[in-house]
């Protein structure tokens, strides 16, 4: 991160006694991508009818143990490694104790002081162009747990465990945001890089992304204030939402010669704003300690190496590199590594291709087709191959750019090649100097007035006769070629 | 370190259980003789000393990332007090 | 010939090789005498029909025949128990058969599932007679906490018919149970004692294995780091047979340990030339019956006039091994046990709200040890107290395992008595907890380092009830506790049994 890079201003809050800052820390739970649970050999699909994704591990019948998955090992090394983040070789999981129905052991395996990630960073801009530094404190893995529903039963909560058990990864970030911005964009970010490493599919609407977001306001530089954790937040306009409200209810308070209670609150996202929650208002006490029915998890740096040789390429250096090497701009390289959907399109689109006017294309009539029609770029009618092709139509000049965006349309509209279309359609750009000479002599001898003018020192004419040859040719004909044919006929 | 009566009942709600208040007065001693007689292990020397994790000398085993188990909601469900309709049901819940 | 009922395991293993006798026989002759038992109250649920069912088709089939696959074994052995009627503590999960940990709380529970070491049994041929009673959730050692009532020892005080003797526990109905001839032999479970001390004072051979040799998978769960399933039998012949078909490595359960089961029953050599047997200074304590420390002495001699090498060995930390138990197992009991919400399977006392059921069915569904233990695990686990508590008792146990350590850098096997005292009466030890704790003194250090005990019966207390001696062994070296027992075994030449004064007298 280069030192010329600002630093995002603070979103502050006017109270009646002056400014307040906000202070922001995120933990987010990161459903693990994995075929199996995190301890059990049950699945993890979204959706299926209750309690069939469950093992009798999950449901913590009797005499059950738990296992762990390598699989998910692997995935929060890979994301650690993704955070820049220390990798612990040693870790431990330990039980969290509290009861609840959808908590079927009466305990959350977790790791609690010996976690398999420490501390890494992460970098989050904004739309201003500014950048905030944000460190992860850690990163440890834990079981999901059920589902409670509430609203089926007039007098019973309905448990579903098909969740119980699912690996989560909790991400948890130091307090060093400032602004419901900076929340959403650090969310933002980090759901990129879960997406780039395949650790976590980041769809926040079924819940395999959330996030609790620990909120305080204090006086800018004053000491930190007491924190409210807002509960499984699940899109990320709520979370700016949630902080917007949550923020300035503190102040209010506070103004008010209240005091904020360190307290468990819950989002409403119909009204927009947070309430205690009542199942957690009491304190906990949970009663740590590490899981006996699991030895302590072990691997060596080999482990560790292998996932790091597989790594991909992430968001930032993709960026570095896309500005570096394919001389794109800063935000054209920012647009297309947003995702890596888009950027792995990109980069075949850009494979032996103009990089600038691949990127054009991508982000200029590629997405403008894909946003009408709702669709994502991995369901694109057109695929990176075939915009290939198109471009490839352009450069060696057989279609011209104007019937390139008319071939485009079509392209996206019939599925069909660009090659394919222009033959079909007959598009193909005449070059043959021939044609278009005797094109250019029926113009002239057409318009022999203009071409006195234009020979009296009227160059602005020269649009003229392009436009008329070009309309005879019905678009045809290669402009480059057209022009230098008029204006050796012109000057001579 | 002495329990009294308020304490007990504390752990006992934290381990959800309910304790007559009679029986509560007899725990109360029952639980401070125990934990009087456990006060001996200060006399250890355990500077230094790691706690045990496991008492075998082994690594933690992994299993495989597949789909092997589960899809069996009747025996899930077999010995529920409260299920209807693929669900376990229990009191309501306000959150 | 004698009684179908008082051949041991490894008789009627070749009688029934043989086609001498048939397992239905053999299994009929031990129904009778279950059912002829009920006074001792040893079983919680009797499977008589399902015994009858098995044992038909063993008798119907060839030997290795159709009943089960011989690799659904995890230590991959043959059908060594086939036909032979087992006994099986009821903390073993059985597919559809009830299984409750003798607890209120599990009462009708219906396991859809069975546990890897009863599996394992049964792939081996074995016959389940039922299964036994025990101390609820295997939290006692005289078997008076069981919500299925006590179980009594087959056994009574010389001149004292009146006195209920308890069987020692937890494993105290399939103490009763082999030593009343019900069942050839049963398996327990030992987290601090639970096998070995009942085996004693009963005057059979209950064997502890090594921590990670069994498959804990299925098994209601006291203590996870404690816990170990082992045989209770006649003979310690008999002990490594039902071992070996209990045993090997189980992917479902963590801390099974993936080494080859060695031939335990070819380790019974009776040959213990030059062996070094340790003998802890630290075992002989304050206010111990002569009678205990004399059978002791006894002991040390037999093992020397077989060749054997007697070293006085210490082991300092002998006496914080129970009260650094009593924080460890109550600690992870009362996190195992909080499953037990009503919520899933077992009981639920109704309440207004969830907390109110919890409460309600958790105050109603244990018993009164149990909500004691699962205080204590739940205090020293708390803010607050963990370090004190919690993290102090697993420094101690570091301590422990590293006595034992340095004493097997000297000395092959250790012998010490199993308890200290014979058994007592029901309501004898009263209302103290921390009495009828003492009673694990001797067996819970090498639980404390997962170690392998035996206890083996060697004589009579001077009111004629059975005294057993122990012999610890090195992590995974169960062969050598085998073979000093055999040895012990044959020296103490144990024959006597209790009379019989239950059921039918004829």
């Amino acid at each position: 991160m280069s030192d010329t890079v600002k630093a995002p201003a603070p979103q502050l809050i006017q109270g009646a006694t002056g400014d307040w800052e906000i202070v922001l820390g995120l933990e987010i739970h990161a459903q693990v991508v994995s075929n199996a649970k995190l301890f059990s050999g049950a699945a993890t699909e979204f959706g299926a009818e209750p309690n069939t994704q469950v093992s009798l591990v999950d449901a913590a019948m009797p005499g059950m143990l738990p296992v762990i998955n390598e699989v998910v090992v692997e995935q929060a090394v890979r994301t650690g490694l993704g955070l820049k983040a220390q990798i612990n070789n040693f870790s431990v999981f330990d039980r969290k104790n509290y009861f609840y129905p959808d908590l079927p052991q009466g305990y959350q395996i977790s790791q609690f002081s010996q976690p398999i990630v420490g501390e890494g960073i992460v970098h989050v801009e904004l739309a201003d162009g500014s950048v905030r530094e944000v460190g992860v404190e850690r990163l440890h893995l834990e079981q999901d747990a059920g589902k409670s529903v509430h609203d089926l039963h007039p007098q019973q909560t309905y448990v579903d465990l098909n969740r119980s058990g699912v690996a989560l990864m909790e991400i948890v970030s130091k307090p060093d945001m400032r602004s419901s911005e900076e929340a959403s964009a650090y969310v933002r970010k980090i759901r990129s890089i879960l997406r780039y490493l395949g650790t976590c599919d980041g769809n926040m609407e079924q819940g395999s992304m959330r996030a609790d977001v620990n909120v305080s306001v204090r006086k800018p530089g004053g000491d930190l204030g007491t924190r409210a954790e807002i509960k499984n937040v699940n899109s990320l306009k709520f979370i700016q939402q949630a902080i917007e409200y949550e923020a300035q209810r503190q102040v209010d308070i506070i103004e008010d010669g209240g005091e904020i209670k360190q307290e468990t609150r819950l989002f409403d996202a119909g009204s927009g704003t947070t309430r205690s929650m009542r199942s957690k208002e009491e304190a906990h006490d949970y009663r740590y300690f590490p899981d006996p029915d699991l030895l302590p998890l072990e691997f060596d740096d080999a482990f560790v190496a292998r996932i790091k040789a597989d790594l991909p390429e992430l968001p930032d250096d993709k960026m570095d590199r896309f500005q570096a090497e394919l001389g794109l701009s800063h935000y054209d390289a920012g647009v297309l590594v947003a995702e890596r959907e888009i950027a792995d399109y990109f980069e075949i689109v850009a494979a032996g291709r103009d990089a600038k006017i691949a990127a054009n294309w991508v982000s200029g009539n590629l997405f403008g087709l894909l946003n009408k029609d709702a669709t994502a770029i991995t369901d694109s009618p057109v695929s990176a191959e075939q915009l290939g092709g198109l471009l490839d139509l352009m450069a060696d000049g057989t279609i011209s750019g104007k019937i390139a965006k008319d071939v485009f349309e079509d392209m996206f509209a019939s599925g069909k090649d660009a090659a394919t279309i222009v033959d079909e359609k007959g598009l193909k750009q005449v070059s043959d100097t021939g044609a278009i000479e005797a094109m250019v002599d029926e113009v002239m001898a057409a318009n022999q007035d203009k071409v006195e003018e234009y020979r009296g020192g009227k160059d602005k004419l020269m649009g003229f006769f392009v436009g008329q040859v070009m309309k005879a040719s019905k678009g045809q004909a290669n402009p480059g070629v057209v022009n230098q044919i008029l204006k050796d006929k012109l000057s001579g | 370190m002495s329990l009294d009566k308020a304490t007990v009942a504390g752990i006992a709600h934290l381990a959800r259980i309910r304790v007559d208040d009679d029986r509560l007065e007899t725990m109360v001693g029952e639980l401070n003789n125990i934990l009087g007689w456990i006060e001996q292990l200060g006399e250890v020397d355990t500077d230094g000393v790691a706690p045990m994790t496991s008492v075998a000398d082994m690594q933690a085993p992994m299993r495989q990332d597949v789909v092997n188990d589960g899809n069996y909601q009747d025996r899930v469900l077999a010995n529920a007090p409260a299920a209807a309709d693929g669900f376990f049901g229990v009191p309501k819940v306000i959150e | 010939m004698a009684a179908l009922t008082d051949l041991t395991l490894a008789e009627a293993r070749d009688k029934l090789t043989s086609r001498e006798i048939s397992s239905r026989e053999l299994t009929e002759a031990h129904i009778v005498a279950m059912e002829d038992a009920r006074d001792l109250n040893a079983f919680i649920t009797e499977t008589p029909e399902r015994a009858l069912e098995v044992a038909d088709a063993i008798d119907g089939s060839e030997k290795g025949g159709h009943l089960a696959d011989i690799s659904s074994h995890s230590g991959g052995i043959g059908r060594t128990i086939e036909g032979i009627p087992l006994a099986i503590k009821d903390l073993y999960c059985t597919n559809g058969v009830q299984t409750t940990a003798a607890s209120h709380i599990l009462e009708g529970f219906k396991p859809q599932y069975e546990s890897t070491v009863t599996a394992n049994m049964w792939a081996a041929g074995g016959v389940m007679l039922g299964k036994t009673n025990l101390d609820e959730f295997a939290m006692g050692s005289s078997n008076e906490t069981s919500y299925f009532g006590n179980v009594l020892s087959p056994w009574k005080r010389t001149g004292d018919d009146a006195a209920q003797i308890v069987p020692g526990g937890s494993s105290g109905g399939s103490a009763s149970a082999v030593a009343a001839r019900i069942a050839t032999a049963a398996i327990g479970t030992d987290t601090g004692g639970s096998i070995r001390q009942p085996a004693s004072f009963v005057g059979i051979v209950g064997m502890k294995p090594t921590y990670g040799r069994c498959s804990r998978w299925g098994i209601v769960a006291f203590a996870s780091s404690l816990d170990q399933p082992g045989p209770m039998t006649r003979t310690v012949r008999d002990s490594a047979i039902l071992l070996q078909a209990m045993a090997g490595h189980d992917p479902k359960d963590s801390t099974s340990v993936n080494q080859p089961l060695p031939n335990f029953e070819a380790a019974l050599t009776n040959d213990i030339k030059g062996l070094k047997i340790g003998i802890p200074k630290e075992y002989r304590m304050d206010g111990m019956p002569s009678e205990i420390d004399d059978l002791w002495k006894q002991g040390v001699k037999w093992l020397e006039d077989a060749g054997a090498e007697a070293v006085e060995i210490s082991l300092p930390h002998t006496k914080y091994a129970l009260p650094a138990y009593y924080i460890v197992a109550p600690a992870e009991a009362s996190s195992n046990l909080a499953r037990y919400d009503g919520v899933r399977y077992g009981l639920r006392v109704d309440g207004d709200s969830l907390e109110e059921m919890y409460e309600a069915t958790r105050g109603a569904g244990f018993g009164e040890e149990v909500q004691r233990r699962v205080l204590i695990g739940t205090y020293v686990l708390s803010a607050g107290y963990y370090d004190a508590y919690y993290l102090k008792a697993q420094k101690v146990r570091t301590r422990i395992a590293e006595d034992f350590r340095n004493a097997f850098q000297q000395v092959d096997a250790i012998l010490t008595p199993t308890a200290p005292s014979a058994a007592f009466a029901a309501g004898e030890k009263g209302d103290d907890p921390i009495a009828m704790y003492l009673n694990d003194v001797f067996t819970v250090p090498a639980s404390m380092a997962g170690l392998p005990g035996i206890s083996v019966p060697a004589g009579l207390s001077s009111d004629g009830l059975p005294l057993g001696l122990q012999v610890l062994g090195n992590a995974f070296d169960e062969e050598t506790v085998f073979r000093v027992g055999g040895v012990l075994e044959e020296a103490a030449a144990f024959t006597a049994r209790p009379q019989k004064w239950w059921g039918d007298k004829s």
